[in-house]
Protein backbone atom coordinates (compact mmCIF):
# COMPACT_ATOMS: atom_id res chain seq x y z
CA UNK A 1 0.00 0.00 0.00
CA UNK A 2 1.25 3.46 -0.82
CA UNK A 3 0.81 5.97 1.97
CA UNK A 4 -1.11 9.14 1.11
CA UNK A 5 0.89 12.16 0.01
CA UNK A 6 0.19 15.77 0.84
CA UNK A 7 -1.76 16.64 -2.27
CA UNK A 8 -1.87 15.73 -5.88
CA UNK A 9 0.04 18.80 -7.03
CA UNK A 10 3.78 18.86 -6.91
CA UNK A 11 6.77 21.05 -7.66
CA UNK A 12 6.57 24.73 -6.86
CA UNK A 13 3.14 25.23 -8.39
CA UNK A 14 1.14 25.16 -5.19
CA UNK A 15 3.60 27.22 -3.15
CA UNK A 16 3.34 30.94 -2.46
CA UNK A 17 6.16 33.40 -2.94
CA UNK A 18 7.50 33.16 0.60
CA UNK A 19 7.69 29.40 0.49
CA UNK A 20 9.53 29.61 -2.81
CA UNK A 21 11.91 32.26 -1.48
CA UNK A 22 12.75 30.16 1.57
CA UNK A 23 13.56 27.27 -0.74
CA UNK A 24 16.00 29.48 -2.64
CA UNK A 25 17.81 29.95 0.69
CA UNK A 26 18.17 26.18 0.92
CA UNK A 27 19.67 26.20 -2.58
CA UNK A 28 22.04 29.02 -1.51
CA UNK A 29 23.21 26.93 1.43
CA UNK A 30 23.54 23.81 -0.67
CA UNK A 31 25.52 25.60 -3.34
CA UNK A 32 27.73 27.46 -0.88
CA UNK A 33 28.44 24.52 1.37
CA UNK A 34 28.66 21.95 -1.38
CA UNK A 35 26.44 19.43 0.31
CA UNK A 36 23.29 18.89 2.28
CA UNK A 37 20.19 16.80 2.92
CA UNK A 38 18.00 18.59 0.42
CA UNK A 39 14.95 16.37 0.32
CA UNK A 40 14.38 16.50 4.07
CA UNK A 41 14.90 20.27 4.17
CA UNK A 42 12.38 20.93 1.40
CA UNK A 43 9.71 18.75 2.97
CA UNK A 44 9.72 20.69 6.23
CA UNK A 45 9.98 24.28 4.94
CA UNK A 46 6.33 25.13 5.59
CA UNK A 47 6.50 23.55 9.06
CA UNK A 48 9.41 25.75 10.16
CA UNK A 49 8.01 28.73 8.26
CA UNK A 50 4.69 28.66 10.09
CA UNK A 51 6.40 27.98 13.42
CA UNK A 52 8.76 30.96 13.08
CA UNK A 53 6.29 33.31 11.35
CA UNK A 54 3.21 32.65 13.44
CA UNK A 55 3.72 30.41 16.45
CA UNK A 56 7.09 30.44 18.22
CA UNK A 57 7.71 33.03 20.91
CA UNK A 58 11.41 33.62 20.34
CA UNK A 59 13.74 36.62 20.22
CA UNK A 60 16.47 36.58 17.55
CA UNK A 61 18.38 39.27 19.47
CA UNK A 62 18.07 37.30 22.73
CA UNK A 63 18.19 33.65 21.69
CA UNK A 64 18.44 32.32 25.28
CA UNK A 65 15.50 34.38 26.60
CA UNK A 66 14.24 32.09 29.41
CA UNK A 67 10.54 32.29 28.55
CA UNK A 68 11.06 31.45 24.88
CA UNK A 69 9.42 28.51 23.22
CA UNK A 70 11.79 25.65 22.50
CA UNK A 71 12.08 24.08 19.05
CA UNK A 72 14.16 20.96 18.56
CA UNK A 73 14.81 19.75 15.03
CA UNK A 74 15.13 16.13 16.04
CA UNK A 75 15.55 15.06 12.42
CA UNK A 76 18.74 17.09 12.39
CA UNK A 77 19.52 16.23 8.78
CA UNK A 78 16.70 18.58 7.77
CA UNK A 79 18.80 21.46 9.07
CA UNK A 80 19.01 23.42 5.81
CA UNK A 81 15.31 24.14 6.24
CA UNK A 82 15.90 25.31 9.80
CA UNK A 83 18.94 27.35 8.78
CA UNK A 84 16.88 29.10 6.09
CA UNK A 85 14.48 30.33 8.80
CA UNK A 86 17.26 31.16 11.26
CA UNK A 87 18.90 33.30 8.57
CA UNK A 88 15.60 34.82 7.48
CA UNK A 89 14.79 35.80 11.08
CA UNK A 90 18.27 37.08 11.85
CA UNK A 91 19.51 34.46 14.32
CA UNK A 92 22.37 33.87 11.87
CA UNK A 93 23.50 35.78 8.78
CA UNK A 94 22.97 34.99 5.13
CA UNK A 95 26.73 34.67 4.90
CA UNK A 96 26.64 32.01 7.63
CA UNK A 97 24.05 30.20 5.55
CA UNK A 98 26.16 30.23 2.40
CA UNK A 99 29.22 28.96 4.29
CA UNK A 100 27.52 25.97 5.89
CA UNK A 101 29.75 22.93 6.21
CA UNK A 102 32.89 24.83 5.23
CA UNK A 103 35.94 24.99 7.53
CA UNK A 104 35.32 27.47 10.32
CA UNK A 105 31.58 27.75 9.54
CA UNK A 106 28.98 28.40 12.23
CA UNK A 107 26.53 26.04 10.54
CA UNK A 108 27.32 22.38 9.92
CA UNK A 109 25.61 19.38 8.43
CA UNK A 110 23.50 18.96 11.56
CA UNK A 111 22.31 21.62 14.04
CA UNK A 112 24.59 22.35 16.97
CA UNK A 113 23.76 23.92 20.31
CA UNK A 114 26.29 26.71 19.72
CA UNK A 115 24.16 28.13 16.89
CA UNK A 116 21.89 30.98 18.08
CA UNK A 117 18.32 29.69 18.03
CA UNK A 118 19.26 26.00 18.18
CA UNK A 119 18.18 24.24 21.39
CA UNK A 120 19.89 20.88 20.97
CA UNK A 121 22.57 19.26 18.89
CA UNK A 122 20.84 16.64 16.80
CA UNK A 123 21.69 14.35 13.95
CA UNK A 124 21.65 11.06 15.79
CA UNK A 125 17.99 10.15 15.38
CA UNK A 126 15.51 9.47 18.15
CA UNK A 127 16.92 11.90 20.72
CA UNK A 128 14.79 15.02 20.36
CA UNK A 129 11.51 13.88 21.83
CA UNK A 130 13.07 12.67 25.09
CA UNK A 131 14.96 15.95 25.44
CA UNK A 132 11.67 17.70 24.69
CA UNK A 133 10.04 15.77 27.54
CA UNK A 134 12.70 17.12 29.90
CA UNK A 135 12.29 20.68 28.57
CA UNK A 136 8.50 20.50 28.88
CA UNK A 137 8.76 19.16 32.44
CA UNK A 138 11.21 21.94 33.32
CA UNK A 139 8.86 24.59 31.89
CA UNK A 140 6.01 23.22 33.96
CA UNK A 141 8.07 22.98 37.15
CA UNK A 142 9.36 26.51 36.67
CA UNK A 143 5.86 27.77 35.80
CA UNK A 144 7.11 29.19 32.52
CA UNK A 145 4.70 29.63 29.58
CA UNK A 146 7.24 28.09 27.20
CA UNK A 147 5.92 25.52 24.78
CA UNK A 148 8.15 22.80 23.38
CA UNK A 149 8.06 21.73 19.72
CA UNK A 150 9.90 18.72 18.35
CA UNK A 151 10.15 18.15 14.60
CA UNK A 152 10.67 14.47 13.90
CA UNK A 153 11.01 12.43 10.75
CA UNK A 154 9.17 9.32 9.67
CA UNK A 155 12.39 7.36 9.27
CA UNK A 156 13.40 8.67 12.67
CA UNK A 157 10.27 7.11 14.11
CA UNK A 158 11.87 3.71 13.53
CA UNK A 159 13.89 4.40 16.68
CA UNK A 160 12.60 2.76 19.85
CA UNK A 161 13.66 5.74 21.95
CA UNK A 162 10.96 7.81 20.18
CA UNK A 163 8.29 5.55 21.58
CA UNK A 164 9.88 5.38 25.02
CA UNK A 165 9.75 9.16 25.11
CA UNK A 166 6.17 9.16 23.79
CA UNK A 167 5.12 6.97 26.73
CA UNK A 168 6.80 9.37 29.14
CA UNK A 169 5.24 12.46 27.54
CA UNK A 170 1.85 10.84 27.91
CA UNK A 171 2.46 9.72 31.51
CA UNK A 172 3.34 13.28 32.49
CA UNK A 173 0.42 14.75 30.49
CA UNK A 174 2.73 17.22 28.80
CA UNK A 175 0.17 19.41 27.08
CA UNK A 176 2.95 21.96 26.48
CA UNK A 177 4.78 19.49 24.22
CA UNK A 178 4.04 19.13 20.51
CA UNK A 179 5.52 16.68 18.04
CA UNK A 180 5.48 17.74 14.40
CA UNK A 181 6.05 14.66 12.32
CA UNK A 182 7.36 15.43 8.85
CA UNK A 183 5.68 12.49 7.16
CA UNK A 184 7.15 12.53 3.67
CA UNK A 185 7.01 8.75 3.35
CA UNK A 186 10.59 8.49 2.17
CA UNK A 187 13.59 7.48 4.19
CA UNK A 188 17.20 7.06 3.17
CA UNK A 189 16.98 3.75 1.32
CA UNK A 190 13.48 3.99 -0.06
CA UNK A 191 9.86 4.45 0.87
CA UNK A 192 8.66 4.18 4.44
CA UNK A 193 6.20 1.37 3.61
CA UNK A 194 9.06 -0.61 2.06
CA UNK A 195 11.71 0.00 4.72
CA UNK A 196 9.61 -0.10 7.89
CA UNK A 197 5.89 0.63 7.68
CA UNK A 198 4.53 3.10 10.24
CA UNK A 199 0.83 2.92 9.49
CA UNK A 200 -1.52 3.40 11.19
CA UNK A 201 0.62 6.28 12.42
CA UNK A 202 -2.09 8.56 13.80
CA UNK A 203 -3.60 5.63 15.66
CA UNK A 204 -0.20 4.77 17.10
CA UNK A 205 0.18 8.26 18.60
CA UNK A 206 -3.40 8.14 19.84
CA UNK A 207 -2.72 4.80 21.48
CA UNK A 208 0.40 6.26 23.09
CA UNK A 209 -1.73 8.94 24.73
CA UNK A 210 -1.37 11.90 22.37
CA UNK A 211 -3.93 14.27 20.98
CA UNK A 212 -3.47 13.92 17.24
CA UNK A 213 -4.07 16.20 14.27
CA UNK A 214 -3.26 15.52 10.63
CA UNK A 215 -2.46 18.33 8.24
CA UNK A 216 -1.15 18.97 4.76
CA UNK A 217 2.38 19.90 5.77
CA UNK A 218 2.79 22.23 2.78
CA UNK A 219 -0.46 24.14 3.38
CA UNK A 220 0.45 27.08 5.60
CA UNK A 221 -3.18 27.79 6.44
CA UNK A 222 -3.79 24.22 7.50
CA UNK A 223 -0.64 24.30 9.66
CA UNK A 224 -1.62 27.65 11.23
CA UNK A 225 -5.12 26.42 11.97
CA UNK A 226 -3.82 23.46 14.00
CA UNK A 227 -0.78 25.10 15.60
CA UNK A 228 -2.72 28.14 16.79
CA UNK A 229 -5.16 25.89 18.62
CA UNK A 230 -2.73 23.72 20.58
CA UNK A 231 -2.98 21.48 22.46
CA UNK A 232 -5.34 19.26 20.53
CA UNK A 233 -6.36 17.72 23.86
CA UNK A 234 -5.82 19.89 26.98
CA UNK A 235 -4.57 16.97 29.07
CA UNK A 236 -2.27 15.36 26.52
CA UNK A 237 0.84 16.02 24.47
CA UNK A 238 0.06 16.71 20.81
CA UNK A 239 1.26 14.96 17.68
CA UNK A 240 0.71 16.84 14.45
CA UNK A 241 1.23 14.49 11.56
CA UNK A 242 2.29 16.66 8.66
CA UNK A 243 1.77 14.96 5.32
CA UNK A 244 4.58 16.24 3.15
CA UNK A 245 6.49 15.53 -0.02
CA UNK A 246 10.19 14.89 0.20
CA UNK A 247 11.98 17.41 -1.98
CA UNK A 248 8.80 19.46 -2.43
CA UNK A 249 9.12 22.43 -4.71
CA UNK A 250 11.86 21.23 -7.04
CA UNK A 251 10.75 18.65 -9.56
CA UNK A 252 14.00 16.72 -9.73
CA UNK A 253 14.14 16.35 -5.93
CA UNK A 254 10.59 15.22 -5.29
CA UNK A 255 10.17 11.70 -4.01
CA UNK A 256 13.81 11.15 -4.89
CA UNK A 257 16.05 8.97 -2.76
CA UNK A 258 18.98 10.25 -4.83
CA UNK A 259 18.34 13.76 -3.48
CA UNK A 260 18.14 12.59 0.16
CA UNK A 261 21.68 13.88 0.47
CA UNK A 262 23.21 15.91 -2.33
CA UNK A 263 26.88 16.61 -2.73
CA UNK A 264 28.15 19.19 -5.19
CA UNK A 265 25.72 21.52 -6.89
CA UNK A 266 27.30 23.20 -9.92
CA UNK A 267 26.45 26.93 -10.29
CA UNK A 268 24.46 26.37 -13.46
CA UNK A 269 22.31 23.74 -11.80
CA UNK A 270 21.82 25.98 -8.75
CA UNK A 271 20.74 28.81 -11.04
CA UNK A 272 18.33 26.51 -12.85
CA UNK A 273 16.79 25.41 -9.56
CA UNK A 274 16.38 29.03 -8.44
CA UNK A 275 14.74 29.86 -11.74
CA UNK A 276 12.42 26.91 -11.39
CA UNK A 277 11.43 28.12 -7.93
CA UNK A 278 11.03 31.81 -8.59
CA UNK A 279 10.09 31.67 -12.25
CA UNK A 280 7.73 28.73 -12.21
CA UNK B 1 27.38 2.90 49.52
CA UNK B 2 24.30 2.85 47.29
CA UNK B 3 22.05 3.80 50.14
CA UNK B 4 24.43 6.56 51.17
CA UNK B 5 24.56 7.82 47.62
CA UNK B 6 20.76 8.01 47.28
CA UNK B 7 20.33 9.52 50.74
CA UNK B 8 22.82 12.17 49.74
CA UNK B 9 20.72 13.00 46.66
CA UNK B 10 17.86 13.71 49.06
CA UNK B 11 20.13 15.79 51.31
CA UNK B 12 21.42 17.77 48.34
CA UNK B 13 17.85 18.29 47.12
CA UNK B 14 16.91 19.77 50.49
CA UNK B 15 19.70 22.30 50.13
CA UNK B 16 19.40 23.05 46.44
CA UNK B 17 16.16 23.39 44.46
CA UNK B 18 17.98 22.47 41.24
CA UNK B 19 18.47 18.85 42.33
CA UNK B 20 16.07 16.26 40.89
CA UNK B 21 16.12 12.48 41.07
CA UNK B 22 15.32 10.20 38.13
CA UNK B 23 15.09 6.45 38.67
CA UNK B 24 14.48 3.74 36.11
CA UNK B 25 11.97 1.35 37.68
CA UNK B 26 14.07 0.84 40.81
CA UNK B 27 13.17 -1.49 43.67
CA UNK B 28 9.99 -0.65 45.56
CA UNK B 29 10.51 2.02 48.20
CA UNK B 30 13.71 3.43 46.72
CA UNK B 31 14.32 6.91 48.10
CA UNK B 32 10.80 7.03 49.53
CA UNK B 33 11.66 9.84 51.92
CA UNK B 34 12.49 12.13 49.02
CA UNK B 35 9.43 11.05 47.06
CA UNK B 36 7.21 11.95 50.00
CA UNK B 37 8.91 15.20 50.84
CA UNK B 38 9.34 16.60 47.32
CA UNK B 39 7.33 14.56 44.82
CA UNK B 40 7.73 17.25 42.16
CA UNK B 41 11.47 16.58 42.04
CA UNK B 42 11.26 12.79 42.26
CA UNK B 43 10.77 10.94 38.97
CA UNK B 44 10.37 7.19 38.80
CA UNK B 45 10.24 6.39 35.13
CA UNK B 46 10.00 3.12 33.26
CA UNK B 47 12.58 0.69 31.95
CA UNK B 48 13.54 3.09 29.18
CA UNK B 49 17.10 4.22 29.73
CA UNK B 50 17.53 6.00 26.39
CA UNK B 51 14.55 8.27 26.95
CA UNK B 52 15.43 8.83 30.59
CA UNK B 53 18.86 10.15 29.66
CA UNK B 54 17.27 12.45 27.10
CA UNK B 55 14.73 13.65 29.64
CA UNK B 56 17.51 14.31 32.16
CA UNK B 57 19.36 16.28 29.48
CA UNK B 58 16.27 18.40 28.84
CA UNK B 59 15.87 19.10 32.55
CA UNK B 60 19.55 20.02 32.83
CA UNK B 61 19.34 22.36 29.82
CA UNK B 62 16.85 24.42 31.81
CA UNK B 63 18.74 24.59 35.06
CA UNK B 64 18.16 21.35 36.93
CA UNK B 65 20.82 18.94 38.22
CA UNK B 66 19.42 15.46 37.59
CA UNK B 67 20.79 12.46 39.50
CA UNK B 68 19.85 9.41 37.43
CA UNK B 69 19.99 5.95 38.94
CA UNK B 70 19.78 2.41 37.61
CA UNK B 71 21.95 -0.67 37.16
CA UNK B 72 25.44 0.04 35.80
CA UNK B 73 25.20 -2.10 32.66
CA UNK B 74 21.92 -0.49 31.63
CA UNK B 75 22.90 3.12 32.31
CA UNK B 76 26.04 2.67 30.19
CA UNK B 77 25.54 0.11 27.43
CA UNK B 78 21.84 0.55 26.78
CA UNK B 79 21.90 4.30 26.26
CA UNK B 80 25.49 4.97 25.27
CA UNK B 81 24.55 7.25 22.39
CA UNK B 82 22.24 9.29 24.61
CA UNK B 83 24.99 9.60 27.22
CA UNK B 84 27.49 10.63 24.52
CA UNK B 85 25.28 13.07 22.61
CA UNK B 86 22.65 14.33 25.04
CA UNK B 87 24.89 14.60 28.10
CA UNK B 88 28.52 14.81 26.99
CA UNK B 89 28.21 16.73 23.71
CA UNK B 90 25.90 19.24 25.42
CA UNK B 91 28.17 19.13 28.48
CA UNK B 92 25.31 19.04 30.98
CA UNK B 93 25.46 18.56 34.77
CA UNK B 94 23.75 15.17 34.90
CA UNK B 95 24.98 12.52 37.36
CA UNK B 96 24.70 8.84 36.50
CA UNK B 97 24.54 6.68 39.62
CA UNK B 98 25.37 3.16 38.51
CA UNK B 99 24.41 0.27 40.76
CA UNK B 100 26.66 -2.76 40.86
CA UNK B 101 29.94 -1.77 39.24
CA UNK B 102 32.14 -4.78 38.49
CA UNK B 103 31.09 -8.19 39.77
CA UNK B 104 28.48 -7.08 42.34
CA UNK B 105 25.67 -8.85 40.51
CA UNK B 106 27.65 -12.10 40.28
CA UNK B 107 24.65 -14.39 40.85
CA UNK B 108 22.72 -12.68 38.05
CA UNK B 109 25.21 -13.42 35.34
CA UNK B 110 27.02 -11.51 32.61
CA UNK B 111 24.10 -9.29 31.50
CA UNK B 112 24.30 -7.59 34.90
CA UNK B 113 28.04 -7.40 35.49
CA UNK B 114 29.60 -4.08 34.51
CA UNK B 115 33.13 -5.00 33.53
CA UNK B 116 33.77 -2.30 30.91
CA UNK B 117 31.72 0.62 32.24
CA UNK B 118 34.74 2.69 33.25
CA UNK B 119 36.35 2.18 29.84
CA UNK B 120 33.38 3.30 27.80
CA UNK B 121 32.47 6.20 30.07
CA UNK B 122 36.09 7.34 30.26
CA UNK B 123 36.27 7.54 26.47
CA UNK B 124 33.61 10.24 26.31
CA UNK B 125 34.72 13.89 26.27
CA UNK B 126 33.44 15.98 29.21
CA UNK B 127 32.55 12.89 31.28
CA UNK B 128 34.12 12.38 34.70
CA UNK B 129 34.33 8.86 36.12
CA UNK B 130 34.30 8.26 39.86
CA UNK B 131 34.48 5.09 41.94
CA UNK B 132 34.82 5.82 45.65
CA UNK B 133 36.19 3.32 48.15
CA UNK B 134 33.54 3.38 50.87
CA UNK B 135 30.31 4.95 52.09
CA UNK B 136 32.09 7.69 54.05
CA UNK B 137 33.97 8.80 50.97
CA UNK B 138 30.68 8.63 49.06
CA UNK B 139 29.23 11.27 51.41
CA UNK B 140 32.15 13.61 50.83
CA UNK B 141 32.09 12.98 47.09
CA UNK B 142 28.35 13.52 46.66
CA UNK B 143 28.58 16.85 48.45
CA UNK B 144 31.23 17.84 45.90
CA UNK B 145 29.05 16.95 42.89
CA UNK B 146 26.58 19.79 43.25
CA UNK B 147 28.34 22.49 41.31
CA UNK B 148 30.37 20.46 38.84
CA UNK B 149 29.23 21.82 35.44
CA UNK B 150 29.65 18.57 33.47
CA UNK B 151 28.35 14.98 33.56
CA UNK B 152 29.69 12.49 36.12
CA UNK B 153 29.53 8.70 36.03
CA UNK B 154 29.34 7.33 39.57
CA UNK B 155 30.21 3.66 39.96
CA UNK B 156 28.72 2.05 43.03
CA UNK B 157 30.02 -1.02 44.83
CA UNK B 158 28.08 -3.68 46.71
CA UNK B 159 27.67 -1.84 49.97
CA UNK B 160 28.94 -2.62 53.45
CA UNK B 161 32.43 -2.08 52.11
CA UNK B 162 35.24 -1.61 54.66
CA UNK B 163 35.81 2.07 55.43
CA UNK B 164 39.38 2.89 54.47
CA UNK B 165 39.18 6.62 53.83
CA UNK B 166 39.18 9.29 56.53
CA UNK B 167 37.47 12.67 56.84
CA UNK B 168 40.77 14.50 56.47
CA UNK B 169 41.12 13.03 52.97
CA UNK B 170 38.24 15.21 51.85
CA UNK B 171 37.20 14.91 48.24
CA UNK B 172 38.34 16.81 45.19
CA UNK B 173 37.45 15.59 41.72
CA UNK B 174 40.67 14.64 39.98
CA UNK B 175 42.69 14.22 43.17
CA UNK B 176 44.23 10.95 44.31
CA UNK B 177 44.34 9.93 47.97
CA UNK B 178 47.38 8.31 49.52
CA UNK B 179 46.08 5.63 51.88
CA UNK B 180 49.50 4.18 52.61
CA UNK B 181 52.93 5.62 51.86
CA UNK B 182 54.82 3.80 49.13
CA UNK B 183 57.67 1.38 49.66
CA UNK B 184 59.38 -0.59 46.93
CA UNK B 185 55.97 -1.10 45.36
CA UNK B 186 53.13 1.32 44.77
CA UNK B 187 49.58 0.08 44.35
CA UNK B 188 47.19 2.29 42.38
CA UNK B 189 43.55 1.37 42.87
CA UNK B 190 40.09 2.64 42.22
CA UNK B 191 36.81 1.94 44.01
CA UNK B 192 36.68 -0.80 46.62
CA UNK B 193 39.94 -2.32 45.42
CA UNK B 194 41.61 0.12 47.79
CA UNK B 195 40.80 -2.08 50.78
CA UNK B 196 42.07 -5.17 48.96
CA UNK B 197 45.34 -3.49 48.08
CA UNK B 198 45.69 -2.39 51.70
CA UNK B 199 45.09 -6.00 52.81
CA UNK B 200 47.61 -7.21 50.22
CA UNK B 201 50.16 -4.72 51.51
CA UNK B 202 49.70 -6.13 55.03
CA UNK B 203 50.41 -9.61 53.72
CA UNK B 204 53.47 -8.37 51.86
CA UNK B 205 54.77 -6.55 54.93
CA UNK B 206 55.20 -9.92 56.65
CA UNK B 207 57.94 -10.71 54.16
CA UNK B 208 59.35 -7.20 54.39
CA UNK B 209 58.04 -6.16 51.01
CA UNK B 210 56.69 -2.68 51.51
CA UNK B 211 53.88 -1.49 49.28
CA UNK B 212 51.91 1.74 49.42
CA UNK B 213 48.39 2.39 48.22
CA UNK B 214 47.34 5.35 46.10
CA UNK B 215 43.56 5.38 45.82
CA UNK B 216 42.10 7.06 42.74
CA UNK B 217 38.40 7.68 43.33
CA UNK B 218 38.50 9.81 40.22
CA UNK B 219 39.58 7.71 37.24
CA UNK B 220 38.84 10.67 35.01
CA UNK B 221 40.11 13.27 35.41
CA UNK B 222 43.19 11.32 36.45
CA UNK B 223 45.52 12.82 39.03
CA UNK B 224 48.49 12.66 36.72
CA UNK B 225 50.83 14.46 39.10
CA UNK B 226 50.15 11.91 41.84
CA UNK B 227 50.77 8.97 39.51
CA UNK B 228 53.98 10.46 38.14
CA UNK B 229 55.22 11.29 41.63
CA UNK B 230 54.56 7.74 42.75
CA UNK B 231 56.23 6.34 39.64
CA UNK B 232 59.35 8.30 40.60
CA UNK B 233 59.48 6.75 44.06
CA UNK B 234 58.84 3.03 43.54
CA UNK B 235 60.44 0.11 41.72
CA UNK B 236 57.10 -1.09 40.42
CA UNK B 237 53.59 0.21 40.01
CA UNK B 238 50.71 -2.24 40.40
CA UNK B 239 47.20 -1.20 39.35
CA UNK B 240 44.28 -3.13 40.84
CA UNK B 241 40.74 -2.83 39.53
CA UNK B 242 37.46 -4.70 39.40
CA UNK B 243 37.17 -3.97 35.69
CA UNK B 244 38.32 -5.30 32.35
CA UNK B 245 42.03 -4.88 31.78
CA UNK B 246 41.02 -2.84 28.73
CA UNK B 247 40.30 0.79 29.39
CA UNK B 248 40.20 1.09 33.17
CA UNK B 249 42.58 2.59 35.72
CA UNK B 250 45.41 0.30 34.55
CA UNK B 251 45.02 1.56 31.01
CA UNK B 252 44.81 5.16 32.20
CA UNK B 253 48.06 4.78 34.14
CA UNK B 254 49.77 2.96 31.25
CA UNK B 255 48.74 5.68 28.81
CA UNK B 256 50.12 8.36 31.11
CA UNK B 257 53.44 6.57 31.64
CA UNK B 258 53.90 6.09 27.89
CA UNK B 259 52.92 9.68 27.13
CA UNK B 260 55.43 10.99 29.66
CA UNK B 261 58.13 8.48 28.72
CA UNK B 262 58.28 7.14 32.28
CA UNK B 263 59.87 3.69 32.40
CA UNK B 264 58.71 2.50 35.83
CA UNK B 265 57.55 -1.14 35.44
CA UNK B 266 53.78 -1.50 35.59
CA UNK B 267 51.79 -4.60 36.50
CA UNK B 268 48.07 -4.40 35.76
CA UNK B 269 45.81 -6.61 37.86
CA UNK B 270 42.29 -6.59 36.46
CA UNK B 271 39.51 -8.76 35.09
CA UNK B 272 40.30 -10.78 31.97
CA UNK B 273 38.94 -9.76 28.57
CA UNK B 274 36.00 -12.12 28.54
CA UNK B 275 32.47 -12.16 29.88
CA UNK B 276 32.14 -13.70 33.34
CA UNK B 277 31.16 -17.35 32.96
CA UNK B 278 30.45 -18.36 36.54
CA UNK B 279 27.93 -17.41 39.22
CA UNK B 280 28.27 -17.52 43.00
CA UNK B 281 29.39 -14.45 44.89
CA UNK B 282 31.32 -11.35 43.89
CA UNK B 283 34.07 -12.59 46.20
CA UNK B 284 34.15 -15.91 44.35
CA UNK B 285 34.50 -14.27 40.94
CA UNK B 286 37.16 -11.86 42.19
CA UNK B 287 39.15 -14.79 43.54
CA UNK B 288 38.85 -16.50 40.16
CA UNK B 289 40.24 -13.35 38.55
CA UNK B 290 43.21 -13.26 40.93
CA UNK B 291 41.93 -10.28 42.87
CA UNK B 292 41.88 -11.73 46.39
CA UNK B 293 44.27 -9.91 48.75
CA UNK B 294 46.53 -12.98 48.84
CA UNK B 295 46.64 -13.27 45.06
CA UNK B 296 47.25 -9.53 44.68
CA UNK B 297 50.10 -9.74 47.21
CA UNK B 298 51.65 -12.71 45.46
CA UNK B 299 51.45 -11.18 42.00
CA UNK B 300 52.76 -7.82 43.17
CA UNK B 301 55.74 -9.32 45.00
CA UNK B 302 56.71 -11.60 42.16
Amino acid sequence: MTAPVADSSSTAAGLDERSRYLRTLVIDALEGGGRGHVGAALSLIEIVRVLYDDILKVRPNEPRWPDRDRLILSKGHGCLGLYALLADKGFVTMEDLRKQCRPGALLGGHPEIRIPGVEASTGALGHGLAIGVGLALAARMQKRPSRVYVIMGDGESNEGSVWEAALMASKHKLANLTVLLDYNKMQSYGTVPDVLPLEPLADKFKAFGFGVAEVDGHDVNDLRRVLKALPVDPAKPTAVICHTVKGRGIAVCEHSAAWHHKARLPPDQAAALRKELMGG
Amino acid sequence: MRETSLKMVHELAKKDPRVVFVGSDLGAGALDAMRKEMPERFFMEGVSEAAIIGMAAGLAMDGYIPYVNTIATFITRRCYEQVAVDLCLHNLPVRLIANGGGMVYAPLGPTHMAIEDIAIMRALPNMSVVAVADAEEMKRFMAATLDHPSPIYIRLAKGGDPVVTRPEHGFTLGKAIELKAPGRIGFITTGVMASRALAASEIMAKTNTHAGVLHMPSVKPLDEAAVLALAGKVEKLVTVEEHSRIGGIGSAVAELLVDKNVRTPLLRLALPDHFPEDYGSQEHLLEQAGLSPAAIAEAAAR
